[in-house]
């Protein structure tokens, strides 16, 4: 589990915390989303949760103990430059183990079973340029679950993608998780797909934050696209709209 | 090759009007036709291409070298720290506008005639070039990248050689194509400083015995070598920048 406690945190150069006394959790096995308007922060509590930003004051947690003693416990996803246009499809993928010294034989294994269960081997020895936009992001998902975490931060991974697409790869991302039994945070400005993925969506309200709203998606897994036209599920995209929409207006 | 043809036709005109205008004034003294310049590369080729391109190749390569190794070196070490990358940084970019040649007869005062005052005038020409080009080059580094790579725990030394450097490569090989010409005319430069040979030392020698094609010659050699290098260098280039191409 995944906790922050009272988490306060501002950029040297701003004058003002972009997050304040911010306390959520995120359970093992979840698939929570965070929505909020551009600019709002979303991006930077990845930064805190990967240990790329300190926060000044407060705790991230996780199963109790302070993030940093944790080796390995979140595989970042970052908004864009994925993938490394001189490495070969699998040497993106290993890059992360060969950083951690996995032996060879392992990094070979890996690769491989990753690449089967993504349906790409026989992309392996191509160029990041020769695959399609869905294509380079399944990669870096890839890259991602071989980086070896078990919390998996997903920032804005579709927003480029063309809407067709986009709708492919968010069924492919929940086939993913319950196939590799991760626990994701995935950062949208989206609503209706935070509501298709996630059981449980967060949502920034002002700006500096202090609370996130959590709200429960009433609807089981496997999901349907049919589901979202449920009068409840869009009762809910409503509300969530509204509730974004307060903060613009402010 | 088609793509080429226009380029072609352009450069044979020239050539053409060239060969008219000096048939015209029949002063090879003052202007030699092409072909007059051509005859007096196949009278002399001998010594051109056994004495006088050695000598100048050799001052070029080692000229080249020099500033290759120490360009990257210092490029390496403004990029690892920022306290040096601001101390020397506008330093040499403000020495960019001296014109460091003016001082090369210097050199002969410090070295002689020896090799090594030519090779310091190519060094004096090429070095800051190649230093500025492959620091961009190193600045070209995408932040999210390095970001990706440190939270995979990667050290300054893992970002470099992963990162840093395939980032850089595209600029490193433009800097060298770069500095080839401006390398021969640093070699040329030095030789007319005083050199017992020598393709620019060579050409001086003709222009005192007011012998035009003889001045020429050794000038089309100059730049023969040169396209021939940038193209030497264009095809490593290509391999090793593979991931370049397009389909
Ligand atoms: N590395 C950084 N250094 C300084 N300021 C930053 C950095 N990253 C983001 N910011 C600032 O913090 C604010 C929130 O950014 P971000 O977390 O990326 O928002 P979001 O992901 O919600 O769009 C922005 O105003 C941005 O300018
Ligand atoms: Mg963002």
């Amino acid at each position: 589990m995944l906790e922050f406690q009272n988490v306060t945190f501002r950029y040297p150069e701003d004058k003002e915390p972009i997050l304040e006394n911010l306390s959520f959790q995120v359970k093992d096995g979840d698939f929570a989303s965070i929505i909020g308007s551009s600019g709002c922060g979303k991006s930077t509590i990845f930064r805190l949760i990967n240990g790329l930003e300190k926060p000044q004051q407060g705790q991230i947690l996780v199963n109790g103990e302070p993030i940093e003693k944790q080796r390995r416990y979140t595989a970042f996803m970052p908004q864009k430059d994925l993938l490394f246009p001189w490495c070969t499809i699998e040497k993106n993928l290993t890059l992360p183990m060969e950083l951690q010294k996995i032996p060879k034989e392992e990094q070979k294994k890996q690769c491989t079973a990753v690449l089967e269960q993504i349906g790409m081997t026989e992309y392996r020895n191509k160029y990041p340029r020769e695959l399609s936009g869905g294509m380079k992001q399944r990669v870096a998902f890839a890259r991602t679950l071989l980086a070896g975490g078990s919390l998996l931060l997903l920032d804005e991974p579709f927003s480029a993608l063309d809407f067709l697409t986009r709708v492919e790869m968010q069924e492919w991302i929940l086939e993913q998780w319950s196939y590799w039994n991760k626990t994701i945070l995935f950062i949208t400005h989206d609503v209706e797909e935070a509501i298709f993925l996630s059981n449980i969506i967060f949502t920034i309200q002002e700006c500096p934050f202090s609370t996130m709203k959590a709200v429960n998606v009433p609807l089981q897994y496997p999901r349907n696209r049919e589901d979202l036209r449920k009068s409840d599920i869009t009762q809910l995209k409503e509300t969530l709209i509204r509730q974004l929409r307060k903060k613009e207006m402010l | 090759m088609k793509k080429q043809i226009p380029a072609m036709v352009v450069a044979l005109s020239i050539l053409a009007v060239w060969q008219f205008i000096a048939m015209g004034m029949d002063a090879a003294y003052i202007l030699p036709s092409p072909i007059q310049i051509v005859q007096k590369i196949w009278e002399c080729k001998k010594v051109l291409l056994t004495v006088h391109l050695p000598a100048t190749a050799v001052i070029t390569g080692i000229g080249l070298l020099i500033s290759v190794v120490l360009g990257l070196a210092l490029a390496i070490l403004m990029d690892s720290n920022a306290m040096i990358e601001r101390g020397l940084y506008p330093v040499i970019i403000a020495s960019q506008t001296i014109p460091t040649t003016a001082i090369a007869p210097l050199f002969v005062l410090w070295f002689g005639y020896s090799i090594w005052s030519k090779v310091l005038v190519t060094v004096l020409i090429t070095f800051f070039p190649v230093v500025i080009a492959v620091f961009d080059g190193f600045k070209a580094t995408k932040r999210e990248m390095e970001e990706l790579l440190l939270t995979y725990g990667a050290t300054k030394r893992d970002i470099f050689i992963r990162l840093k450097i395939p980032t850089a490569l595209p600029a490193f090989f433009s800097a060298i194509k770069m500095a080839i010409p401006l390398s021969l005319i640093g070699a040329a430069i030095g030789e007319w400083l005083g050199a017992q040979e020598g393709l620019g030392y060579y050409s001086k020698r003709m222009m005192t015995q007011l012998d035009g094609a003889g001045v020429f010659a050794p000038v089309v050699i100059l730049s023969l070598l040169a396209m021939v290098s940038v193209m030497c260098i264009s095809f490593i280039e290509n391999k090793v920048i593979n991931w370049r191409r397009e389909l």
